[in-house]
């Protein structure tokens, strides 16, 4: 077993209430960072901690941080992205549900560090029982002086407010979700100005996601130093998984960054294995939004060794033979799964999704998810592949907002890995839509 | 002052001017389209991504290419930024492939379209988009919505390119209309029925880059190529009063603001000017309007005759200006 640093208390009966939070060396952090720490002492641990933004891009938190414009008399924010919504992805949700006070004492921490007086998490519509939760934990903080004025007679005041989204996967993109918190049409605003420098209100912001500010409370406590032991190369501390799909024991486990994906799968402290024995065809190591993945180069890289549950390996080869860590949403297929059935589903999900604001997204979207759907059902034709992955290129990289990239990488990268599979369904449409038929070929060549 | 290298060409331009502007200064055909930018509108641009831009050199400060390609319209420039448009071939296949996005919801009515002749969709697609469709699902279709005796929208030919928001944001008191719904559901509606009822109302129809807002009182009336454009002007208690006229005959058919080469207009006008005034004794004439615009339907109209048109796909805006006049 590693070093748990998010989950260590999750399971403590009672630990939704401040009384056993505290008793568990709870506001640990609070007391010391607001006490004995300068707020950019507090941003220096961050820093050297090596903490990576645990929502999908995995961009250094502490240089978020420092980016923060600081102008005299204009206030900033801090902003909690708890929109989790990426398909395969429900780790916040069950970090927030069962310690609610750990993401209030990471609030107060980074909020002291960057200098926030009012913060705001933003959650998921979906999630209004996990607000509830929240809410409750906020009102007892505010009880205990914890948050409100002068916070432990240290001088520095904090405002917590949850704010609910409509349930917009858009909304989780930091720009879409300043628009929507802010009270309008949840549309991602061009950059520049990035939050960083005119946020939410026009003023600087930084927004984290859940994980990544529910860290540094332990980085406060025990040394960015600390923090930077564990994991490997500067994929640093524990991340959060969320495993789904054909294993054996699915669910969110927090790993050391740095276990093999072998392992992960085929350990019983993590996956415990596929289900039911079967073989394993593919998986999307990141969350619905990263290139799918076969077996094969899941497992070792194009260049043969082994691949790593860190941001580098992962994404070991580019998008040719990699993909990326993403959230950490760890979808597993066996070999009953039918490819081209998941990517419909993935493209059905960023059609709807889509906000409609740039052409590429909005048409792009729409049109591979009508293609796809027609590939899955028996009416395909040869060139629909050609077609799909063109498509993807126009989208790719010509959005304003990372959706577009998110919609074409899985369609691009299934076409790329499974293209045979594709082009079964379209020369077979009559075997291709029985009910439970799947392509084995690719999946038995690989074993020969 | 910041001094940029675009296609080439090198320009001075003020301190936070954006690229597309700064292409502007030069002018021709190195200028980037652009259809939801529009310069008198504040917010508006970034969306249909037509003028994406390729920054090769970020600025003389920071060397460094931009990784992506930039939407030009919302760009600032950097002194020492080096641009390539239409020498840059990534930026020109980028381009083509947002012009087919573009079209494959578009219904391509344009024999019964009034803004034939004058859409921006029309001669962008012209230049960039290709000669067959690759699309074979049946196209989007909406529900009609009715927004008064004036306006006639289109849902259809819509590109979202939320010009006509800004407009009833910014200049006038009350906007009743805006973008519902997500995604290629996304529509310009009421949402409950309403009439956009205002002194300012008709300028949505000016800066609709597409057929999807046309003007009432001159639908179906005559094709924009048949018309002649005169300045005229009139003393008019609300706005300026300068406008555009397009008469054909004695018959004034339509009223517009008066539009640069970029489809921007000067001077918003009022409802009164544009719908109510369609007497020629209504206006003091001031001449006839030079059309700056190319556009492909207008190309024989505007300009003096041309012999020997080149096939369509070599029909740039200004190739046409340059050729021999007899």
């Amino acid at each position: 077993m590693g070093i748990k640093i998010l989950t260590e208390h999750i399971n403590v009966p009672g630990i939704e209430t401040l009384e056993v939070y505290r008793k568990h060396g709870g506001y640990r952090s609070v007391e010391k960072a607001l006490k004995t720490m300068t707020p950019d002492e507090v941003v220096e641990e961050v820093k050297t901690s090596g903490l990576r933004g645990r929502g999908g891009a995995g961009f250094p938190a502490g240089m978020k941080w420092s980016f923060l414009a600081k102008p005299e008399g204009i206030p900033r924010y801090l902003v909690c992205n708890a929109d989790e919504s990426e398909p395969g992805t429900f780790k916040d949700r069950v970090f927030m549900e069962k310690n609610p006070h750990a993401l209030i004492e990471g609030m107060i921490t980074s909020s002291y560090a960057l200098g926030a007086n009012t913060s705001y998490i933003y959650i998921r519509g979906e999630l209004l029982f996990i607000l509830r939760i929240l809410e409750k934990a906020i009102a007892e903080a505010y009880a205990a002086g914890l948050l409100g004025k002068n916070i432990l007679g240290s001088g520095y005041d904090l405002d917590l407010h949850v704010a609910p989204g409509g349930g917009a996967y858009i909304c989780g993109e930091e720009t879409a979700l300043l628009e929507s918190l802010e009270g309008k049409r949840g549309n991602p605003r061009n950059k520049p100005p990035f939050p960083a420098v005119k946020g939410l209100f026009q003023s600087p912001t930084v927004v984290n996601n859940v994980e990544t500010i529910a860290s540094v409370p332990w980085i406060v406590n025990n040394t960015g130093a600390e923090y930077a032991k564990i994991g490997v190369g500067r994929s640093t501390g524990t991340k959060l998984i969320s495993a789904s799909g054909n294993i054996n024991r699915p669910g969110v486990y927090e790993i050391e960054l740095g276990v093999p994906v072998e392992e992960f799968i085929y350990s019983d402290e993590y996956c415990g294995g596929i289900w039911k024995g079967k073989q394993l065809k593919a998986v999307v190591p990141g969350g619905s939004s990263v290139p799918i993945l076969p077996a094969d180069l899941i497992m070792k890289t194009a260049a043969g060794e082994q691949r790593l549950m860190t941001y580098e390996s992962l994404s070991d080869g580019g998008f040719v033979s990699g993909s990326m860590l993403g959230s950490g949403a760890f979808i597993v297929f066996d070999e009953d799964q039918c490819i081209v059935r998941n990517t419909w589903n993935y493209a059905r999900f960023y059609h709807h999704e889509s906000c409609g604001q740039c052409s590429p997204c909005r048409e792009g979207t729409g049109w591979m998810e009508r293609v796809l759907h027609r590939i899955e059902h028996g009416h395909g034709h040869q060139q629909d592949i050609d077609l799909l992955v063109s498509v993807a290129k126009q989208i790719e990289g010509n959005t304003i907002c990372p959706l577009g990239d998110a919609a074409a990488w899985p369609v691009a990268s299934a076409i790329r890995h499974f293209r045979e599979e594709f082009e079964w369904h379209i020369k077979h449409p009559q075997e291709a839509i029985a009910p439970g038929a799947v392509y084995r070929g690719q999946l038995a060549a690989a074993t020969v | 002052m910041a001094k940029i290298t675009f296609d080439g060409i090198e320009v001075e331009v003020e301190d936070g001017t954006t690229i597309l502007q700064a292409a502007r200064k030069i002018g021709g055909d190195v200028v980037p389209p652009a259809m939801c930018f529009y310069t008198p509108l504040k917010g508006s641009g970034g969306k249909c991504r037509v003028c994406l831009v390729k920054v090769t050199q970020g600025s003389a400060r920071d060397p460094r290419p931009m990784p992506k390609l930039v939407a030009s319209c919302i760009t600032p420039v950097q002194d020492g930024m080096v641009v390539e448009n239409t020498t840059n071939e990534d930026v020109l296949n980028a381009r083509k492939g947002i012009v087919e996005m573009l079209l494959i919801n578009h219904p391509l009515d344009c024999p019964i379209c009034d803004q034939a002749g004058e859409c921006d969709l029309q001669n962008l697609s012209y230049e960039h988009g290709v000669s067959a469709t690759r699309y074979e699902e049946p196209r989007r279709t909406f529900n009609k919505i009715d927004l008064g005796p004036y306006i006639q929208l289109h849902m259809t030919r819509c590109i979202l390119c939320y010009r006509c928001v800004y407009t009833a944001d910014q200049i006038t008191e009350k906007r009743v209309h805006g973008v519902l719904g997500r995604g290629d559901a996304a529509e310009i509606g009421t949402y409950i029925e309403n009439v956009i009822d205002n002194d300012f109302s008709g300028n949505v129809i000016d800066v609709c880059p597409v057929g999807a807002l046309t003007d009432k009182t001159w639908r179906f009336k005559n094709r924009v190529w048949f018309t002649k454009p005169l300045n005229a002007h009139r003393d008019c208690p609300t706005c300026s009063g300068k406008v555009t006229l397009w008469s054909r005959g004695d018959a004034v058919l339509r009223v517009t603001a008066r539009k640069d080469e970029y489809a921007e207009v000067e001077e918003f006008i009022c409802n009164t000017c544009r719908f109510d005034k369609k007497e020629v004794s209504d206006w003091t004439i001031e001449g006839p309007r030079n059309i700056d615009r190319g556009s492909v339907i207008s190309a024989n109209h505007y300009e003096l005759p041309v012999i020997n048109v080149p096939i369509v796909p070599n029909l740039p805006k200004s190739t046409v200006k340059k050729m021999p006049t007899e």
